[in-house]
């Protein structure tokens, strides 16, 4: 149905935008006593925008074909047809389902921000063109474009962190800058030098480029440098518990929700297929990485005063399984990769979002102010722990799918990695009921909670889809592998492929 | 039929916890109560239809995993191993039920308590009617979550919480092995469906893995990491420490999950996957060992805890060590028997120590009661049943042709089935039987001593506690007395009349190939089983194999058979002789008079001497400390692993993350970078500056660079 209508992706990428240009132009024209009704405004606009959306991504999902390997809905503009650049827009199973859930989470960070009371109309505008970046990286097939998609996507995030942060806020952005610069140089080197020898940008071209080994190697690595710094790994992972913890509620869902999946999608649209014979070479020193990241870093949020930081850490120890899932290379491992990405998405981005709901109320996030929530609270408990089960990886839930199928993927190569990931399902119950216990049972025994108050409509509204998400996927997986499986088996075969030739 | 089953106790549990507050406590306990005991009768139905029945079947519900050939269904598989375990589960989860409408009658929050009872009665439910390990694993982790709720029930207790995060976490490490196990099996065999699985076990018995830099047999190491699963969740040596602590949680649950269920799901695991074990002779006789250990480890802890639910829950611990000593000697059916029996004694003990709780004031330790028997003598004589049938009271008047029959309460039968067999196995070869023999023997001696000991210290001589406690003290009311009645008629009769379908002449029939009616252990082929072992028809024809010898396994067993008729004990506990078809009289006679004495020891010490055994333990002494601190396994976990994460934490978040990383790189960095700018700049620059700048100087060099060492381009 919208196999002719090309421009479908484009405008679906561009809504937010258009959302944010609609913001911005009552807002720069608006006389300074109507700034109020703007920001009251522009959160409806925001919501509106997103939700446009995300119903589009849903019909973009309805019509996407399963079965079919290559780019679906591709939109091609020439620009510079002498050099081989192009605005190339398209989806296949391994990106589709991130264009899903980064607009299905966007209207919720919208909803979910009812805290922000400054400067409202600016800070809409930041999460709409935010959306559209995250969606514009995932959609591009241009070399170009997606670098000014993954660059630009820093500037929204820099400023929310900036702007709308806690009290250390500028040395979180500026952290966090200086890490994603480090990593986006060296990839801009790369792909400058993928061009040279490709001559053109065109992702689907590119992708059936052979590299010559020596030139893969350090291509490999300067992709390496910025995706394992979006992911994060250990251990250059130090920027993203100051980033969440400094960060706004619905720049943190954001942040662990969509920003952090940046890097896995990178391996797998770049590294892996791009640069099999590196990608082989180098998936050792990835799976030491993935194990140092799942054990340290949880053993690092077991210690964890701050929830939002815990949480951060939890996230970088579950994107460990991810990068050693995806390293696997096997069916088993990427497929689980991938539905971890996914999970952790629904699952942070709600414990997160439940982080969000005491910090509106009490505007601390210590530990240990907290204590015997449950009575007050009982909603918010059950919640919360839910999704704490989730992360822990509790069958029955989104996170035991993700985390089974990447240890069963990483056995088939080598039983210590699947071992030392195993370990990481233990740490991960001690920190996660630790944290629940100290938070939500006992007595209450700080007199500033006796009056707390149990979620509110709108923090039902947020919920519950989440909810649904979080236990519909740990039940029925099919729903996301059967969408993934032609794209995985297709990238494993090329894979295979590829490094059997290279061995003759 | 099936299908309710299972997801009515689940639907019932979101009812209550969802609507409890709304549809009030009454109405949900009404709903979870009854669609539980609509599971049981069906389940009952199910029993009969698939073991005498033979209608065994798999229902295939949903798809849950589908990625190449890793396929995972959601299913409800019916056989007689499961059917025994619906039974089993949707008995005592009824009766619990029941109990806890008079035991949790004043609490606040009865609706949440009954949807937790519910959910892990779903939880339970879906692990036996597993069709493959993962499934199996979904419900081992949703019973530890259930266990992790009502541990916690009472959450306002920090004891309880930390309770309950023990016994997650301790269940966490088992389910470590147990996770890998799986892997490693869909490694080898291509599938984690049970009946794949088994059927391709011959063509990989010599399948080797590497693991941890040596090579093992796959299906050794895969029974091992299996096993170490069911040593989390049964409570074993090592894995045991969460047991005794989880008996904060409200009693009813102590007696469902604590006791006649979920602690059961290791040796279920253990039975369920036994073509795995059968072929892994090194794991077995790990089983065993940890099994025998353990039976008499908790023995001796129980021997000096006063708290009356903590000395239940060593007991528990114990006779789990039976079960899986059983199944690692082979004897899945005597396992499976006493699995079955334990459940109502176990159980039974449970909710009479409940009773007494109720009645004494909640009060627990038992140096501060005594003779309650007056105040509550319903109480008592439950309690007593529930003691003879645990401490295994019985007589073999029919093997020794005292009587046509043998009389004795249902422990008498499993766990006596189980002692003698591990003495047959050990006569026939099998590792470590001889000495599990002994270790049971020993326990059983300790089971009589601690149970009596339980009993005496509690219902008789003087009152210890305060005179208006005493006056109080009353027995249950119908609620909670009708399921001890109920229980107590399992205790008495459960095993006399299943023996000869569990290990009996009938056991063929009544398991089919659920799991192996007659085996003596991993070694031994050949079809001499609990059924010859207990003289039937089946000895008969099984002594001509001494003339006939069919085949090599038969031709020892032959051999074997003629020294049938030797009483020489001596030569019987070296094992050097092999066993007839009648375990000597001895060994038949050994539990009975181990039992006795244990009994003789108790009346000596707590009714004859009251106060003697107060006396020693204020006494104390090494030896009452060491089993009074329960060996000291708790301290030396808390120090190796609780510090040692604790330490291991600090070390990588201060000095790691903060003092390496962010010291070196982007402080380290950021602090050159911002006073090399503030000197350019003089400060007026933005962030958006430096990173504009920076990109650019790298870009440009980065690119020079490229350009310089390609040249050739």
């Amino acid at each position: 149905m919208f196999g002719e209508f090309e421009a479908f992706l484009s405008i679906l990428t561009f809504v937010p935008a258009l959302g944010a240009l609609v913001i911005a132009i009552f807002r720069f024209t608006a006389r300074n006593e109507d700034q109020g009704l703007i920001d009251r405004n522009s959160r409806w606009v925001a919501w509106l925008a997103t939700m446009v959306t995300f119903g589009m991504s849903i019909l973009l999902l309805a019509n996407f074909d399963t079965e079919a390997t290559g780019f679906q809905f591709v939109h091609e503009v020439t620009w510079l047809e002498q050099i081989g650049l192009g605005y190339r827009m398209g989806v296949d199973g391994l990106s589709v389902l991130f264009v899903v859930l980064t607009a299905f989470l966007m209207p919720i960070c919208i909803m979910a921000s009812g805290a922000i009371k400054a400067r409202v109309a600016d800070y809409m505008i930041a999460f709409l063109l935010l959306e559209t970046m995250v969606i514009g990286v995932f959609c591009a097939l241009d070399l170009v474009v997606f670098y000014i998609f993954f660059e630009g996507g820093l500037i929204p995030m820099f400023i929310i962190i900036g702007v709308w942060g806690g009290q250390n806020r500028v040395y979180a952005a500026f952290k966090f800058f200086l890490y994603t610069l480090l990593g986006s140089v060296l990839m801009l080197v790369a792909m400058i030098a993928m061009f040279l020898q490709a001559g053109t940008t065109d992702v689907t071209v590119l992708l059936e480029t052979e590299f010559a080994r020596d030139a893969q190697m350090w291509m490999w690595l300067a992709f390496f440098a910025s995706f394992a710094v979006k992911m994060p790994m250990w251990p250059v992972h130090t920027w993203l518990p100051d980033a969440h913890v400094q960060a706004p509620t619905a720049g943190s869902v954001i942040l662990a929700g969509v920003l952090l999946k940046l890097g896995g999608y990178g391996f797998l649209r770049f590294s892996l297929p791009m640069f099999p014979e590196a990608s082989d070479y180098f998936a050792p020193m990835v799976f030491v990485l993935s194990i140092i990241a799942i054990i340290y870093t949880s053993l690092v949020a077991f210690r964890q005063t701050d929830i939002k930081k815990l949480i951060a850490y939890s996230s970088v120890a579950h994107m460990g399984f991810v990068t050693m899932g995806l390293f696997a290379m096997n069916e088993t491992g990427v497929q689980g990769a991938l539905y971890q990405m996914i999970s952790h998405g629904f699952i942070s981005g709600a414990l997160f979002l439940c982080v969000g709901v005491i910090y509106d109320r009490m505007h601390t996030r210590e530990i240990a102010f907290y204590g015997g929530l449950v009575h007050r609270m009982p909603v918010f408990a059950a919640i919360f722990g839910l999704f704490a089960m989730a992360n822990v990886g509790l069958p029955g839930t989104s996170g035991f799918v993700g985390e089974i199928m990447t240890m069963v993927g990483a056995f088939q190569v080598s039983w210590w990695i699947a071992t030392g990931a195993a370990v990481g399902v233990i740490l991960s119950a001690m920190y996660m009921l630790t944290v629940y216990r100290d938070v939500v049972f006992g007595e209450i025994t700080n007199p500033k909670l006796e009056n707390i108050t149990d979620l509110n409509r709108m923090e039902w509204l947020i919920f519950v889809p989440l909810v649904i998400g979080t236990l519909v996927l740990g039940v029925f997986s099919t729903l996301i592998t059967d969408v993934t499986a032609t794209a995985v088996n297709h990238l494993i075969s090329n894979y295979d492929a590829a490094l059997a030739a290279s061995a003759q | 039929m099936a299908p309710i089953i299972v997801f009515g106790p689940l639907l019932a549990s979101a009812f209550a916890g969802l609507l409890g507050n709304h549809v009030g406590h009454r109405t949900a306990q009404i709903v979870t109560t009854a669609t539980v005991l609509l599971s049981f009768v069906l389940s009952v139905i199910v029993f009969f239809d698939v073991t005498y029945g033979g209608n065994a079947q798999t229902i295939h519900l949903a798809t849950w995993m589908s990625v190449g050939a890793f396929d995972v269904s959601w299913a409800i598989k019916l056989d007689s191993l499961s059917a025994v375990m619906l039974v089993v589960v949707t008995s005592v989860s009824s009766l619990v039920h029941i109990y806890s409408w008079g035991y949790m009658e004043h609490d606040p929050h009865r609706a949440r308590f009954f949807s937790y009872l519910s959910l892990f009665t779903f939880a339970m439910l879906s692990l036996v009617t597993a069709d493959n390990f993962l499934q199996l694993f979904f419900g081992w982790e949703g019973v530890g979550l259930a266990s992790y709720l009502l541990i916690g029930f009472w959450y306002k207790k920090k004891s309880a919480n930390d309770a309950a995060i023990k016994a997650f976490v301790t269940n966490r490490v088992g389910d470590f092995g147990f996770a890998l196990g799986i892997m490693a099996l869909f490694l080898v065999f291509g599938s984690v469906t049970f009946d794949d699985v088994f059927a391709a076990i011959p063509e990989h018995t010599d399948a080797v893995l590497a693991f941890a830099g040596m090579e093992f047999n796959a299906i050794e190491l895969i029974a091992f990491l299996l096993f170490i699963g069911a040593m989390g969740k049964s409570a074993q040596f090592f894995l045991h420490v969460w047991l005794p602590d989880a008996m904060e949680g409200p009693t009813p649950v102590s007696a469902l999950i604590h006791a006649a269920t979920m602690v059961t799901a290791g040796v279920f695991l253990v039975c369920r996957a036994f073509p795995i074990f059968e072929n892994a002779e090194a794991a077995s006789a790990f089983v065993t060992v940890i099994g025998a250990t353990t039976a008499l480890f908790a023995a001796t802890v129980g021997m000096a805890q006063n708290d009356i639910k903590r000395v239940v829950a060593y007991s528990t611990c114990s006779q789990l060590g039976y079960m899986f000593f059983a199944a690692g000697l082979g004897l899945y059916g005597a396992a499976m028997f006493h699995l079955f029996t334990h459940a109502f004694f176990k159980a039974l003990l449970f909710l009479g120590s409940g009773a007494v709780i109720h009645g004494v004031h909640d009060e627990q330790d038992m140096r501060k009661m005594g003779g309650l028997y007056k105040m509550m003598p319903m109480t008592w004589m439950m309690m007593l049943i529930g003691t003879v049938a645990l401490t295994g009271v019985g007589f073999s008047f029919g093997v020794l042709g005292l009587l046509p029959w043998d009389l004795g309460f249902a422990g008498f039968f499993s766990k006596d089935a189980i002692i003698e067999g591990a003495f047959m196995a050990g006569r026939e070869g099998v590792f470590f039987g001889i000495p599990a023999f002994w270790f049971g023997v020993v326990a059983a001696l300790l089971t009589s001593f601690y149970s009596w000991r339980l009993i005496f210290m509690t219902f008789h001589g003087k009152f210890r506690g305060p005179k208006e406690v005493y006056e109080h003290a009353h027995d249950p009311k119908f609620a909670m007395a009708m399921p001890l009645v109920v229980l107590a008629i399992g205790a008495i009769f459960a095993g006399g009349i299943f023996k000869k379908d569990f290990i009996g002449e009938n056991a063929g029939h009544f398991w089919h190939d659920a799991v192996p009616a007659a085996s003596h252990g991993p070694a031994v082929a050949g079809d001499h089983g609990e059924a010859a072992a207990y003289g039937d028809d089946h000895a008969e024809a099984d002594t001509h194999a001494a003339d006939d010898a069919h085949s090599p396994a038969d031709d020892d067993h032959g051999a074997e058979a003629a020294y049938a008729s030797s009483d020489d004990h001596a030569e019987a506990r070296e094992g050097d002789h092999g066993g007839g078809h009648h375990p000597p009289t001895w060994v038949l006679l050994s539990p009975f008079f181990a039992t006795l004495f244990g009994f003789g020891l108790a009346i000596w010490f707590y009714l004859i001497n009251e106060g003697m055994g107060a006396r020693i333990a204020a006494r104390g002494g090494p030896l009452h400390s060491f089993l009074y601190n329960k060996w000291y396994v708790d301290e030396i976990y808390h120090f190796v692993f609780v510090r040692g994460a604790k330490g291991l934490g600090d070390l990588f978040w201060k000095i790691g993350d903060v003092k390496l990383i962010d010291g070196l790189g982007p402080n380290g960095v950021a602090g050159t970078t911002l006073a090399a700018a503030r000197r350019l700049a003089k400060g007026q620059s933005g962030f958006l500056y430096h990173y504009a700048f920076v990109m650019l100087i790298g870009v440009l060099g980065f690119s020079v660079w490229i350009l310089v060492s390609q040249g050739g381009l």
